[in-house]
């Protein structure tokens, strides 16, 4: 177990690697300036070339490329991601702490919704296929995929905020602000996770030792909890690992549909703002999560599975 | 069931199933699976189930379980101790599984849930039929897996599945099997997924079952040579019919139906190798 845990841990560090080095040279390729850049966002009056060029000192665009690559790493090693093209008196490391507590607000919410929808519905379709209740389930999975989330999020705020008047249509502000956007956000991730568990608990139903348990005299009700679930959830682990960074990442279109200040609505203001160092950061941000929260539930599954640990040991 | 005859008590069959028949059930179509079949056992009797793959042999048994869903159709009447097992109260049917009549199954690999260590899936089966404190419970588990003649029953109970060969968790299904003392014991090709050399030493359990005590067997295979050794009275299926029944020797001597032919001829090479493997010498020569 701690030989496998250290070797995931140092097989992470040439991924972290590859996704800073990819995420500062997409940046790079943008082809505006960025001193330029930064030089109108400042609302500097008149831009000479003098100034860019100082500019440009100023925020160390003259180094050779890997220069900057590595000057860039290196700080962001020490959690410096740097200042804020837009607004010079703030970090972006501020700029992302500030924000980032909504967006795990929102993805925290639909992250409770997920498991708490997708659980008992693909559980009891599955125990009752083709009854009324999983005909009326296959048809709201399939709705909920079918429906872009933007659009979802408006219908969401025209009929229960606009004609029913229950929850407020936008803005940050309390547990009701939270509500519908992340319902929205969670939406496509209950219908995955529905059709996952179910598929998983139809496909275990006809496993030996399914007909064995019946045949060893076991309550049906424990033998669909205690072994079929189980057995289920197995595989739905590494998937969860997979979206709960797609959730803290997805909330970016949800974000800006429910005016909800968090990192997506940031990283949306800093594209029009072309603030790079922002920009970057989000980037960078993302892609980290993704590989801590792979790591983590890979080692949580391993934990679990009596076979992996065996394979691997 | 008026037609059971006014015989002494201990001729009275365990199980008497009759004109069983399984449709399986596909939309409007339906599938017989099992036709009409009909066959008793007596306590103490080994009846052998002989048919190819596809025969309708596991059907039999599943629909006498009661552990065929809706998706089938059970007609007939299968008498079991004088009760009736056919629509009978799916209650009482589970609560009858594992203790009154209990089975052994094909594949040992993977009739064992992969998640939960031996010990664990051993005790939910016996606490489901008995009321044991744990202290008795394990030395119960020790007893039955120290009883098939498996060394280190500590720690094999700590096992998972995967980490037993087939033979061992074939013995581990037949010591469950006779551990909550059963009347009736459905054996479905338990010999079939293994290795030949612990098909020959899973073999001898089961002779050793039949010679202990009071307890009726079914025993299903596909092969004449294994059915040879324990079977008293054997019937053969083809196509979900039983085409053929009589004692063991009568069906091997003097086979009436073509098929029943084809099926001994095919085996016949096998069966006196498997009895000279058994006995040593060919005791047992093979009538053709
Ligand atoms: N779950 C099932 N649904 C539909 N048909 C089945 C199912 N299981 C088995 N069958 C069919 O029933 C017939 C008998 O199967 P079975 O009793 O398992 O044969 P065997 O003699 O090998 O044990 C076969 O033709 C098989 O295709
Ligand atoms: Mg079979």
């Amino acid at each position: 177990m701690k030989n496998y845990v250290i070797m995931r841990l140092l097989a992470t560090i040439p991924l972290l690697l590859a996704i800073s080095f990819l995420c500062f040279v997409f940046i790079n390729l943008i082809p505006s300036d960025p001193a330029e850049v930064a030089l109108r966002i400042r609302q500097t009056p008149i831009i000479t070339e003098e100034l860019i060029a100082q500019t440009r000192e100023e925020l160390g665009l003259n180094d050779p490329f890997l220069v900057r690559y590595a000057t860039w790493l290196w700080d962001c090693l020490h959690f410096d991601l740097g200042i804020s093209y837009t607004n010079p008196a703030r970090t972006v490391l501020g700029e992302i702490g500030r924000c980032l507590p909504a967006t795990l607000e929102l993805a925290g919410l639909s992250l409770v919704y997920v498991i708490v929808l997708s659980l008992p519905i693909g559980f009891l379709s599955a125990v009752y296929k083709d009854t009324w209740f999983d005909r009326i389930m296959r048809g709201l999975v399939f709705a909920g995929t079918a429906m872009p989330v933007y659009w979802v999020g408006l219908l969401l705020i025209w009929l229960v905020s606009i004609k029913m008047d229950l929850l407020p249509t936008s803005g940050y502000g309390g547990f009701s602000s939270l509500i519908l956007p992340a319902f929205t956000v969670a939406l496509s991730y209950i219908s995955t996770y529905i059709r996952l568990i179910r598929n998983n608990m139809l496909e275990n139903m006809r496993e030996d030792y399914v007909l064995y348990a019946q045949a060893r005299g076991l309550k049906q009700r424990a033998i669909l909890v205690r072994h079929i679930l189980k057995n289920s959830l197995q595989s739905c682990v590494t998937a969860i690992g997979m979206s709960i960074p797609q959730l803290i990442s997805g909330t970016i279109v949800v974000e800006n549909v429910f005016a909800w200040p968090g990192v997506g609505r940031l990283c949306i203001t800093s594209i029009f703002n072309r603030d790079y160092p922002v920009i970057q950061a989000y980037v960078l941000l993302v892609g980290v999560l993704f590989v801590f929260f792979n790591l983590f539930f890979d080692i949580l599954q391993y934990a679990a599975d009596p076979r992996l640990r065996e394979r691997k040991n | 069931m008026s037609t059971i005859p006014t015989a002494p008590a201990d001729e009275t069959p365990l199980l008497q199933v009759r004109d069983l028949s399984v449709s399986f059930l596909e939309g409007k179509k339906k599938h017989l699976l099992v036709d009409k079949v009909s066959f008793s056992v007596q306590a103490g009797q080994c009846l052998g189930i002989l048919g190819e793959s596809g025969s309708g042999k596991s059907m039999t048994c599943k629909a006498v379980l009661g552990l065929l869903d809706k998706n089938f159709e059970v007609t007939g009447s299968s008498l079991f101790d004088g009760g009736e097992l056919i629509g009978a109260n799916p209650e009482k049917l589970r609560r009858m599984r594992g203790s009154r009549i209990s089975v052994v199954l094909q594949n040992p690999m993977s009739c064992f849930d992969p998640l939960y260590r031996l010990g664990e899936q051993m005790e939910e089966t016996i606490a489901e039929h008995m009321n044991l404190s744990s202290k008795a419970m394990h030395s119960m588990m020790v007893d039955i897996l120290t009883l098939m003649r498996i060394r280190d029953p500590e720690d094999v109970l700590r096992k998972y599945p995967h980490q037993l060969s087939g033979g061992m968790l074939q013995r581990i299904m037949i010591g469950l099997a006779i551990s909550l003392d059963p009347e009736l014991i459905i054996a479905d090709e338990p010999t079939t997924a293994i290795d030949s050399i612990s098909q020959y030493s899973i073999m001898q359990e089961f002779v050793r079952i039949k010679k202990a005590g009071s307890v009726a067997m079914i025993f299903i295979s596909h092969d004449l040579g294994v059915l040879s050794l324990i079977a008293d009275r054997v019937i053969v299926m083809h196509r979900g019919r039983a085409v053929e029944e009589g004692t063991a020797e009568s069906v091997f001597a003097s086979a009436k139906d073509a098929y029943t032919h084809h099926l001994i001829s095919q085996h016949k090479a096998v069966m006196n190798r498997f009895l000279m493997a058994i006995h040593g010498s060919s005791t047992r020569e093979v009538v053709a």
